[in-house]
């Protein structure tokens, strides 16, 4: 299987035929690559512009403005088909007439590639995605996973594929087959080393799927970074918001040197950080995670309001200063009514200037 | 009011869509219906509500049999899964038309229209059309609309299951703010077993138009009755393991042996299938007594604050939720832990003999 | 879905039921009752039995060798037609643009033909497949081929075929085009993905959604042209000869033609019964081949 190095060059989209303010475009003007072979998701709320980008790379939108390259080559201007791209999309495309090994084969019969080898390739890719038992079966009476799996094996099944585009492709499937699913499009992307790329809403697929997340608000892309990364290092307060559930707590703070003060609490911080023009919009984030229910003295003085059970562990939701922050307890903790105190850790409290990382 | 249905079975075409269901539901209730797609949960919604009249078996309200009722005569409300506005009225005539349907005085349709309004923080959309909305905010106005018709009973399809992943959570965590105290007995279907667990109240879990475990949300997660419940409410997926227990010690098909202590102590000579849920199976020794298991990772999730490590043991593929990040390469060896204090032990019906101790949070 | 029952909603359907109580019901009586008689509408009846019935399934007696004659004309007209009408409606359809300004008028001139009564279809190709006054008839027949849909047989049928693909092909046209847009565009982008030719599209994507809608089609325009009457009467009016007369065109002959309603009733009798069953085996013959496939899935 042939990779692609996807690179965009200063692209920028807007569906509008006359573009004035920066509230017309869909996607803003942009400059990514991105290596052979990886796993990258595009996330963000609806309206952020990943779709867009995912036409602009796939071909069915053109652009308005800048280049598309695959391995180098200009392909802006290419239609879909001749980008050697392979799509999965939000509800499973399937060809209802015929049999799950006749789906499969189909992209290589358009192909006139020769009839053994379209025998051994469906078999191949059958294997791959547990579909071996169900090849001379109807595609059309199989259940929404199944279907999905045939749409990503057409796509498997072209041995010139250069990338993998994904829309929202786990949108039908009830959360138990999402594992599964999921799994089988890890062990997919570790066997095939395809480039692919994954646009959804729902962090969890994202962050397990992708080596490399990229994460667009608004047409513009916010931060890309490992899981890790964006779950450790927010690099703007969106996608500390974005990303965890709960997402990060964000407090207005006035910070002075190591400490931070949040209403009448104080904390330390890990490093000192310099003054701050007083306009600046200054806020504190700390993920829910890193949250400890202490037994008064230190940390953020707040009142309880609920405390959630969320099955493997618990949300304590509580009100500092009237701004709700939540924190996360274990499973069994027991946690006192009335007021509590908060202990941060304070290598995981970050510092926000309007919105963005600052690091000290 | 109390609504009872009693033995309701739907037949469609040859196939049942609910099969001998008899639930009853308490005034100022919040009941989930939790179960994945086509497990009879819209069925027996619609048959709350008058839509559909069940094939055999009876609905009572307040000990009136109603069966066969139409909806238009009984105390009903309903929010579907895509959001349902009318697209020609304002927000604010939307919220209105149940009010206007019924002829109440237009003083009053403004009080109702403005509270509701005001719970579901739609004040500044008053105006808008529907259409001009973001989903998150039609399907408030689909909710407000909803509960400004103060019905005894509101029915929930799955309302957040087409919204974006962070607008499902905020309004989910709003949810219990609406239902809170009118005396309606609310009822939601989902398919998210995290969705029931947030809510509360009481959960009827389904698998195939049958009810297997009704009652209190925390004791159905954590004491269900029988393997089919503890599979339905779980996210990730349970893992089992089968065990066998002669001579005074349980012996696993994934390695090791147990003795008879915790959840296991007393158990007759048999076999038994052993669940755990996923955060229970650690990938270090956290504590004493822990059993380990011996397995090959066939890929590992990592979400960065905690990662799913899928691993192939003897005889299963099982799921461990590990906190923080673990990179753990395919085909690499490794060994998980077990708490036997963790265990669901289901006899070979499937039904619970024993379970974790457990208290409400 | 079933709501739960109000027998009150039957009183909804009472002054259906007597206008068509009235209209058929009534008339159907009278016309079973005439079919067992011998009468020239005089009120003077000379009971027949199933004389009539015997005559028009023997292909010796007069009465039979006219109907069974009539009936073959109709089954070849009929076929003609939709092997035409069927194929030509599904490319019309696929070529009609789905989306843009010419979306509205492609639709106006594809209702336009069946807008027209029939009456004044029949009328107008008369006049225009004229040898001498009609663009059709004069051009065809300046290219040297004899063309004259009065006397030729060939001409005559050849007028009516025309007539009748033009009058009705946007039926099939209009239904396909519904059928057509209801597919979703993730299903043709797949397919460019796929790299299917246009035809594997049409063969994999299109055709199958369209079978319903072309069920419905193809019956409707069976129906029609098996019965068809006005407008082959009123260009060829049955001629040359008896060579465009189908059974309709025969019934009436015989009605008011020459005043056997005996005959004729029974006839009319015959010819509904076998379009209805022509209908139901064609009906359920696509059905159970449709639910013949499903079973085989899954």
């Amino acid at each position: 299987m042939t990779m692609a190095r996807i690179e965009l060059n200063n692209l920028a989209h807007s569906y509008k035929h006359r573009f004035s303010d920066s509230s017309d475009w869909a996607v803003k003007p942009m400059t990514m690559v991105w290596d052979d072979g990886g796993a990258y998701a595009l996330l963000g709320p609806s309206g952020c512009g990943k779709t867009t980008l995912l036409n602009i790379i796939s071909g069915l939108v053109t652009p308005s403005e800048g280049k598309v390259l695959f391995d180098d080559i200009d392909v802006t201007t290419l239609p879909t088909e001749q980008r050697n791209i392979a799509q999965v999309f939000q509800f499973p495309v399937i060809y209802d007439t015929m049999t799950v090994a006749e789906n499969l084969a189909f992209p290589l019969r358009n192909r006139g590639v020769e009839r053994r080898r379209i025998a051994e390739r469906v078999k191949q890719v059958a294997s791959m995605l547990d579909l071996s038992s169900d090849l001379e079966r109807m595609a059309s009476g199989l259940t929404a996973d199944m279907k999905q799996k045939i749409s990503l094996g057409r796509g498997l099944v072209r041995e010139d594929v250069r990338a993998i585009l994904f829309d929202e492709p786990l949108t039908v499937i009830d959360p138990h087959l999402k594992w599964q699913l999921r799994g089988a499009l890890k062990r997919v992307h570790r066997h095939s080393r395809t480039t692919m790329v994954y646009v959804t809403h729902d962090q969890t697929e994202a962050l397990t799927f992708a080596d490399k997340v990229v994460v667009m608000l608004e047409g513009e892309v916010v931060q890309i970074g490992t899981p890790q990364e964006l779950f450790e290092e927010p690099a703007h307060t969106f996608v500390g918001y974005f990303i965890g559930s709960p997402g990060m707590n964000v407090l207005p703070a006035v910070v002075e040197g190591c400490k931070a003060h949040i209403g009448d609490s104080a904390i330390t911080l890990a490093c000192r950080y310099p003054k701050f023009a007083s306009e600046k919009k200054i806020e504190v984030g700390i993920r829910p995670e890193f949250l400890r229910v202490g037994n008064g003295g230190q940390g953020l003085k707040v009142n309880l309001l609920r405390v959630e059970d969320a099955g493997s562990r618990r949300i304590v939701r509580a009100e500092l200063d009237g701004l709700p922050i939540a924190a996360i307890v274990a499973e069994d903790a027991a946690v006192s009514a009335g007021c509590l105190s908060l202990e941060p850790d304070p290598e995981h409290v970050h510092v926000y200037v309007d919105s963005k990382l600052v690091r000290a | 009011m109390t609504i009872t249905v009693e033995n309701v079975t739907k037949v469609v075409r040859g196939s049942m869509h609910v099969r001998d269901v008899s639930l009853s539901l308490a005034p100022g209730t919040i009941n989930i219906l939790l179960g994945p797609t086509l497990s009879g949960k819209t069925s027996i919604m619609r048959l709350l509500a008058g839509l559909d009249a069940p094939t055999s078996g009876r609905v009572l309200v307040d000990g009136d049999d109603v069966t066969g009722k139409p909806v238009r005569e009984r105390s009903v409300a309903m929010v579907y899964q895509q959001f349902i506005n009318y697209p020609v009225m304002t927000v604010y005539e939307n919220i209105a038309s149940p009010l206007r349907v019924r002829g109440v005085a237009k003083a009053e349709i403004d009080a109702k229209v403005k509270r509701a309004a005001k719970l579901l923080r739609l004040e500044p959309y008053l105006d808008r059309l529907p259409l001009s909305l973001s989903g998150g905010q039609q399907q408030r106005t689909a909710i407000a609309r909803a509960l400004v018709k103060e019905a005894k009973l509101v029915l929930l399809d799955e309302p957040l299951a087409n919204l974006d992943y962070k607008l499902r959570e905020e309004l989910r965590t709003e949810l219990p703010r609406f239902f809170a105290g009118k005396g309606t007995i609310f009822v939601y279907a989902t398919t998210e077993p995290s969705e029931a667990l947030l809510l509360g109240g009481n959960t009827a879990t389904l698998r195939e138009g049958a009810v297997t475990q009704f009652g209190p949300t925390p004791e159905v997660y954590r004491s269900p009755k029988d393997k089919a419940t503890a599979c339905i409410f779980s996210d990730p997926p349970m893992n089992f393991l089968t065990v066998r227990v002669e001579g005074g010690s349980a012996v696993s098909d994934v390695g090791p042996s147990f003795d008879l202590t915790g959840t296991l102590k007393d158990l007759p000579d048999g076999r038994f299938e052993v669940g755990i849920r996923p955060n229970h199976v650690s990938l270090g020794p956290y504590a004493q007594k822990l059993a380990v298991v011996k397995g090959t990772v066939a890929v590992s999730e990592i979400t960065g604050s905690e990662s799913f490590v899928h691993v192939d043991v003897p005889n299963a593929r099982w799921i461990a939720l590990a906190r923080g990040v673990h990179e753990l390469q395919p085909g690499q060896t490794i060994e998980i832990y077990l708490d036997p204090s963790k265990f669901f032990v289901f006899d070979v019906d499937g039904h619970l003999v024993r379970a974790p101790d457990w208290k409400a949070a | 879905m079933d709501k739960p029952l109000d027998n009150r909603a039957w009183f909804l359907v009472v002054p259906v039921v007597a206008i068509v109580a009235f209209n058929a019901v009534l008339p159907l009586m009278t016309v079973i009752n005439y079919s067992v008689q011998d009468t020239f509408g005089n009120n003077q009846f000379f009971w027949n039995g199933v004389g009539w019935y015997k005559d028009l399934l023997d292909p010796s007696a007069e009465l039979g060798s006219r109907f069974l004659a009539a009936l073959g004309r109709n089954s070849v007209f009929s076929i003609i037609v939709l092997a035409i009408e069927v194929p030509l409606g599904i490319l019309v359809s696929l070529c009609m643009p789905k989306k843009g300004p010419g979306v509205a008028f492609c639709l106006v001139i594809m209702a336009l033909p069946l807008l027209v009564p029939w009456n004044v279809v029949g009328t107008i190709w008369q006049i225009f497949a004229r040898s001498d006054i009609g663009l059709l008839g004069w051009t065809v027949n300046h290219l040297g081929i004899d063309y004259n849909y009065t006397a030729g047989f060939f001409a005559a049928w050849f007028t009516i075929i025309v007539m009748d693909v033009w009058h009705w092909t946007s039926l099939i046209a209009l239904l396909c085009y519904a059928g057509l847009k209801s597919i979703p565009d993730a299903f043709y982008q797949a397919a460019r993905i796929d790299g299917a030719s246009r035809w594997a599209v049409f063969r994999a994507i299109e055709l199958p959604k369209l079978r319903r809608v072309l069920l419905i089609g193809v019956l409707l325009r069976f129906m029609d042209s098996f019965m068809i009457y006005t407008e082959p009467f009123v260009v060829t009016g049955g001629g040359p000869g008896n060579s465009t007369t189908g059974v309709s065109i025969e019934l009436v002959k015989i009605a008011l033609g020459q005043f056997d309603l005996g005959k004729a009733a029974a006839m009319s009798i015959v010819y509904n019964l076998i379009i209805l069953a022509s209908c139901w085996v064609f009906y359920t013959v696509m059905t159970n081949t449709r639910e013949a496939r499903q079973e085989r899935l899954a």
